[in-house]
């Protein structure tokens, strides 16, 4: 529905165009334009952006999973170029666009990247129709230039201003290659950077829990991969800062024991904790130092933390007594922990200093009348604890605002549950039955869309990595 | 045999008699002897047989006895295995809890207090008790909650004279459901603590 919208539109917003735009008009005259109808494309609030048709020598994919990134970023409109790819990009008056852009692209990438200025350096090279695709409601468009080099030239359009916004060389490994995707992935991030300065989530992944094993799974839904499998039933996996490293628990006997795994050579070792206990719900601090968990044991269950560093201090933050204290998050400050407690009956989200001090009410609530809550995730940029909380009988995703303690309902279809944020911290990725299975979906909490992260039935527990550096992601 | 006794001590008698006379008359006892002796032989040939036979009757009797108490044994051990698996199972029996409750049922409070007596009346037993959570749950949550069933069954059998050290409690939250059902009948089922004998199981008394 919303992929079959723009492309009615803009073939309207074309037949008006030498109206609108007298200066597009020449290159819409082939355009039947038998039809008015008298509305003017704007695609929402959402810039346009259209991903432009490669020369073979760029495998398709590369494009492909630039333009879905793009997409999935929700900040752009995505425009379908009518008749398909098979479209004249190049404007009749620029006869050399084909034969160009290896020199000029080339020095251009010299510089990293370029001012918005009309007509300048490759942007006239590639001669790139500016009022065709401002007719087709573009503000921005990515070209993708092959070099003898071995490399990629990419170059990001201003429409509107009609110049190169920016434009820079990539080194892609070979689709063969393990770590493909995820540089294809900080191509996208870059080209998102690049038109509106914003930090994108392209290149990272999700982990999750399927069948007792913990997978990971690139946030387009591409390279789902094994990365723990044991006899042992695996539960809640958590990042490292580093994005290299996720802490997991695993099921001994009915009790449970934490281990730290190095995604890039699958090693694990186990976390050195004090006594035999059932420990789960790891989480690390911003600094990497310390990870704080659950441990339930015959006083209940209450949170702890332990200097993963030096593998030592094992320390008690709540005394729960007669009530249960679970799943601790830290701030992205480090200084406090949000956490589920029973202290008041049923699960609500209370926070803490990271020192277990100053422990008081988060998410407000209703006595009696509010659902219990669980499973805080506080968001990358500190603003947000998304949890899920019992409404009529099933779990929706609600969001705390940290400053102003509001709570909003984020889902209503199905159930809802476990969510984690995106690097970005404005999408989420949660566990929903509202297909008929349980699966992963992803939401965009600022417009609302939602997608699925991955088909297969039975997954839970997701945890979205930070952003993924160069070094970092090959792998396993 | 007693006859033979008595005809051995009549002839005896006579003897002694007849040696209080003349001493001439020692002479006979030797012929006396001839005959008497020949008779004696056969006594003691009468004798050693009925010997043997008596201590083959006490032998086959012994062997009897010794078989009879071996089949005994063999039975009551065979018995006590049987009460064993008895108690056992009685000992398993599951409690079940409300959602997300971990408090214990009345009626469950009966099943505990059989548990409470075979551990008292097999001192060797060490148990653990493992809770378990339905799926509705939240899956970490559920970790908490089945922990606090088995903590709360395990506090109702200490506060019944059980020494604590011997239980021993865990959780599976909602990763072990015994029915892999989606309804109301199987979420009954799998919110439950499980009590499993850890040593000491290999024979149980009734309690």
């Amino acid at each position: 529905m919303r992929r079959a919208a723009p492309l009615p539109l803009v073939l309207v917003a074309l037949a008006l165009g030498p109206a609108a735009r007298p200066a597009a008009a020449q290159d819409t005259t082939r355009i039947d334009r038998g039809v008015r109808i008298g509305i003017i494309y704007r695609p929402g609030v959402r810039p346009g952006l259209v991903v432009l048709p490669v020369a073979a020598a760029v495998p398709d994919s590369v494009r492909a999973i630039i333009a879905r990134d793009l997409d999935y970023s929700d900040r752009f409109e995505l425009i379908t170029l009518p008749g398909g790819d098979s479209i004249r990009l190049a404007a009749p008056a620029a006869p050399t666009a084909s034969a160009a852009p290896a020199s000029g692209a080339t020095a251009a990438s010299a510089g990293g990247r370029t001012g918005t200025k009309p007509t300048s350096g490759a942007a006239a090279a590639l001669g790139l129709n500016y009022p065709l695709y401002q007719a087709l409601g573009a503000d921005f468009a990515v070209a993708l230039a092959p070099t003898k080099a071995d490399s990629t030239i990419v170059t990001v359009h201003d429409v509107a201003a009609g110049g190169v916004r920016r434009e820079f060389r990539v080194h892609l490994p070979p689709a063969t290659a393990p770590s493909f995707r995820m540089a294809v992935h900080r191509v996208a991030d870059r080209i998102l950077d690049a038109a509106l300065g914003a930090a994108g989530t392209a290149a990272s992944r999700v982990l999750f829990v399927m069948d007792g094993k913990v997978y990971a799974i690139d946030q387009d839904g591409a390279e789902l991969l094994l990365v723990s499998a044991s006899e042992h039933t695996a539960l809640s996996p958590a990042w490292a800062p580093d994005g290299r490293h996720f802490a997991y628990m695993e099921f001994w006997q009915g009790r449970g024991r934490l281990f730290i795994e190095d995604l890039t050579t699958a090693k694990r070792s186990a976390v050195a904790v004090v006594g035999q206990a059932l420990d789960f719900t790891p989480a690390f601090s911003p600094d990497a130092k310390t990870l704080a968990f659950s441990r339930a044991n015959e006083e209940g269950t209450d949170i702890y933390t332990v200097n993963v560093k030096d593998g030592c201090c094992l320390q008690r933050l709540t005394v729960g007594r007669f009530a249960d204290n679970l799943s601790p998050v830290y701030s992205p400050d480090g200084q406090r922990i949000a956490f589920v407690s029973t202290r008041a009956g049923a699960p609500q989200i209370y926070i803490m200093a990271a020192d277990g001090t100053d422990q008081q009410l988060f998410a407000p609530f209703d006595y009696g009348v509010t659902g219990a809550s669980y499973a805080p995730d506080w968001s990358p940029d500190g603003q947000s604890v998304a949890f899920h909380r019992d409404v009529g009988g099933t779990y929706q995703v609600f969001v705390l605002d940290v400053r102003t303690r509001a709570v909003r309902q984020l889902t209503s279809v199905g159930r809802n549950e476990d969510p984690t944020w995106a690097p970005d911290s404005r999408h989420m990725a949660f566990v929903s039955d509202r297909s008929g299975v349980r699966q992963l979906w992803i939401v965009d909490v600022e417009t609302g869309r939602i997608r699925a992260l991955e088909t297969q039935g039975g997954a839970r527990l997701p945890a979205w990595s930070p952003r993924l550096a160069e070094t970092t992601t090959s792998t396993p | 045999m007693k006859r033979f006794q008595l005809l051995v001590l009549g002839a005896l008698v006579a003897a002694a008699a007849a040696c209080g006379g003349s001493k001439p008359e020692t002479a006979p006892t030797p012929v006396a002897a001839g005959p008497d002796t020949s008779g004696q032989a056969a006594e003691r040939a009468r004798q050693d047989s009925l010997e043997r036979a008596r201590q083959d009757a006490a032998r086959r009797a012994a062997e009897e006895a010794d078989r009879i108490a071996k089949q005994r044994a063999a039975d009551s051990l065979a018995a006590i295995g049987r009460g064993s698996e008895a108690v056992r199972t009685l000992f398993a029996t599951l409690i079940h809890f409300d959602f997300d409750k971990a408090n214990i049922h009345a009626d469950d409070a009966a099943i505990l207090d059989q548990k409470v007596g075979i551990m008292q009346a097999n001192s060797q037993v060490t148990i653990s008790i493992t809770g378990n959570c339905d799926e509705r749950g939240s899956d970490e949550y559920n970790l908490a909650l089945g922990n606090r069933r088995a903590v709360s069954a395990k506090q109702y059998m200490t506060s019944h004279g059980i020494d604590a050290g011997r239980i021993a409690t865990a959780s599976n939250g909602k990763e072990k459901p015994i029915d892999s059902g989606h309804n109301e009948a199987a979420w009954a089922k799998n919110r439950n603590d499980q009590f499993d004998i850890v040593a000491g199981g290999d024979v149980l008394k009734q309690p």
